[in-house]
């Protein structure tokens, strides 16, 4: 835990929440923590808790276990922003988290981001997916996640190439398995 | 360079639209001598603008203005404001076309006479035949410099047509290629040879790649006779009491209302802000719009049968290295009706990026299946299937009055549903092209389904007899003899080819027919 961006350390509640089953990511004061990959969000406009949930979504949602949670969270933090000047999106994701926590709770007798598998949670989120908040979150990542240059080598795509001359000598007819 | 033309010249030909239609129709009338002045509703770019990055190129390019949906294609459900990919600039869509090259097949200028009277499809022979086009054909493809013509090598082949051309062979298929290619494969016409950059969709940035904003307006300002105007909006067409074109209300890059005289009209707008024009230019002489005594602008909207299979192998293939379509299997674009269909169908490899994959491969498609593909991302390998979709009336481009854009217009609403026999295409398209992948050992296939429509046809179609379409065998409006259309929609039917080589071709041929007519002051 000494890699904490916040210099007061994890508090009680983050330590306790951080054992739960989302991973490394936990909620330390008015931040998202995830010590593992040493970064922390600050979250003013937003309940943290309710960041943190969002992470966890966006993973469940687009699950690439090669890709750490930092890029999720990137394609989470526009929620943040935009929740400082909009009121009805501020409502409308703190008001489906809170859903998908009732849901949780119902099943599982704990939040949403804290039960166990990623199985489990997606059948919630299977019981939301035709309502404005899923679709809210599930459309901006398909560009908020996968518009990020510097997760494009982890799925071995090159991007931008005419600034590199092409691929005319850079192996465009390389393979050589066939 | 473009000599400025005054707004009250009624000498000018004032085409709506710089794209394959527009574009080559107003820089070959140039070259014929005659003054023309080309509104174009997009930005002017040069090549070294464009982005080797699909969402950026997107924002960039596209048509995005407000358009709305209806029907049971999945497009209405997943992109309901974005029914085409197409482009608002100057040069229109052929900045984004891949450059396949494809000529009609005789019977697709045939298709009543050929597939009979299909229920539910709205079947019209063209006008014009095979022979009629075809030295229209040949002096596009020179024009153009397409590739296995006029002595010009084929392109080679990149990983993702090694994959393709193996897969094909395998399962029989005689007809492979790197196909018929408006894209240099050497020097030709000031232009370079292709770097196999990719990102052909975003607009080529080497100029390898024929467009109208490249290869062909800069021809026809160098003559003094044609004005390209960018960000000039066209709002409507209008008409003198004689009911003849007099002049179009365009609103120009500073906001301002103008009105641009002409001697001839000719829309080129694709087809559906073609037919909206002409729609929203009704009149007390027109009340249903101009040149609309048919009722047909605006019907039998086409978007060719597509689809696409992208296939996982067990070892990489940077299906993305190099020109986008990269082979054409030509085998299924026979006639044959013994495979359950009328019409037939082309296979041309693709490719996207991973932010487009993600976008277009299962749209709201979200969880293990779909993130294990794109996880698969650098092994996979793409084509994408065209085939020709039948014509029906009810596949209509009509106004939203319910939705304006922002001078007060009604938007388009492109209505859509697939006849039977597109679904029956597109079963046996994606079966073979699974088959294909599999015949080299793919791991795993994927039936992705169409995109936004790239391919626009059919809302202005040709026809003999006035009844049956909006513009006669030149693509000259059976109703207004100095109104013309010089895009995609005067196709009376689809074919399964690319549609660009014929649009061309078109607009050489109209060229040659509206300088002839206003030399003999017909027009």
């Amino acid at each position: 835990m000494t890699t904490l961006i916040d210099r007061r350390g994890p508090s009680r509640r983050a330590l306790l929440t951080g054992l739960g089953a989302a991973g490394a990511l936990m909620v330390s004061g008015a931040a998202v923590l995830n010590p593992r990959e040493a970064w922390g969000l600050e979250v003013t406009a937003l309940k943290p808790e309710t960041m943190r949930t969002l992470i966890v979504m966006a993973r469940d949602v687009y699950p690439h276990d090669r890709i750490p949670d930092r890029f999720y969270a990137i394609a989470m933090k526009p929620y943040e922003t935009g929740a400082a000047t909009d009121a009805a999106l501020k409502t409308l994701v703190e008001e489906g988290v809170i859903t998908l926590d009732t849901l949780a709770k119902a099943k599982h007798g704990v939040a949403y981001a804290d039960v166990g598998w990623e199985d489990q949670r997606v059948a919630l989120l299977r019981q939301i997916e035709d309502g404005a908040f899923f679709q809210k979150v599930r459309g901006g990542l398909v560009v908020g996640l996968y518009n990020q240059e510097d997760v494009w080598p982890i799925f071995g795509y090159e991007g931008s190439s005419a600034d590199k001359g092409g691929y005319i000598d850079r192996g465009f007819n390389d393979l050589a398995w066939l | 360079m473009s000599a400025p033309f005054d707004l009250n010249d009624d000498s000018v030909v004032v085409i709506v639209g710089s794209g394959a239609g527009g574009g080559t129709l107003g820089t070959e009338l140039a070259l014929k001598g005659v003054k023309v002045v080309i509104l174009e509703a997009g930005q002017r770019h040069n090549m070294e603008d464009f982005v080797n990055n699909e969402w950026e190129s997107f924002a960039q390019l596209a048509w995005t203005d407000m358009r709305t949906t209806s029907g049971s294609w999945r497009v209405h459900k997943n992109f309901p404001n974005l029914p085409a990919w197409i482009v608002k600039a100057v040069g229109g869509s052929s900045v984004h076309w891949a450059g396949a090259s494809l000529r009609f097949q005789e019977h697709e200028f045939k298709t009543r006479t050929t597939y009979g009277d299909l229920d539910g499809a709205n079947l019209l022979d063209w006008p014009i035949t095979l022979a009629e086009l075809e030295p229209w054909y040949a002096k596009a493809e020179d024009r153009m410099g397409v590739t296995r013509t006029n002595g010009i090598p084929g392109l080679p082949g990149n990983n993702n047509f090694k994959v393709f051309e193996a897969g094909a062979k395998k399962v029989g298929y005689q007809e492979v290629s790197t196909g018929h290619m408006a894209i240099n494969s050497q020097p030709r016409a000031d232009r370079g040879s292709c770097q196999q950059i990719g990102f052909c969709f975003q607009g080529c940035k080497s100029g390898a790649k024929w467009s109208t904003l490249i290869a062909e307006i800069p021809r026809g300002e160098a003559t003094g006779n044609l004005e390209v105007r960018p960000q000039s909006m066209v709002l409507k067409i209008e008409h003198d009491a004689s009911g003849k074109a007099s002049g179009v209300v365009y609103v120009d890059k500073d906001g301002k209302t103008q009105r641009q005289k002409a001697r001839i009209v000719a829309v080129a707008g694709n087809s559906i802000e073609s037919p909206r024009l002409l729609l929203n230019s009704a009149s007390s002489q027109f009340p249903d719009g101009l040149a609309n005594s048919s009722g047909q602008v605006g019907r039998n909207y086409m978007r060719h049968m597509t689809g696409s299979v992208y296939a996982i192998f067990d070892k990489p293939v940077h299906m993305y290295r190099g020109t986008t379509m990269a082979g054409v299997v030509r085998d299924e674009a026979r006639y044959d009706t013994k495979r359950g269909f009328v019409g037939g169908y082309e296979m041309e490899t693709l490719s996207l990026g991973v932010p487009f994959m993600a976008a277009f491969l299962d749209p709201g498609g979200w969880g293990r299946s779909f993130t294990s593909a794109m996880d698969g991302y650098v092994n996979m390998a793409g084509m994408w299937l065209v085939g020709e979709d039948m014509p029906q009336e009810t596949n209509r481009v009509t106004l939203n009055t319910d939705v304006k854009d922002r001078f007060g217009l009604p938007v388009a609403d492109v209505h859509f549903d697939d006849h039977p026999n597109d679904v029956a295409m597109r079963n046996h398209a994606y079966a073979q092209g699974a088959a294909v992948y599999d015949a080299v050992g793919a791991t795993r296939t994927l039936p992705t389904p169409p995109y936004p429509s790239t391919h626009n046809l059919g809302t202005n179609r040709m026809s003999e007899k006035p009844r049956d379409g909006v513009v006669n065998r030149h693509g000259q409006t059976h109703d207004i003899p100095n109104l013309f259309v010089s895009d995609g929609s005067q196709f009376t039917t689809g074919g399964a080819e690319n549609p660009t080589l014929t649009i061309v071709a078109l607009a050489l041929r109209q060229a040659e027919f509206i300088a002839g007519e206003m030399s003999r002051k017909t027009i």
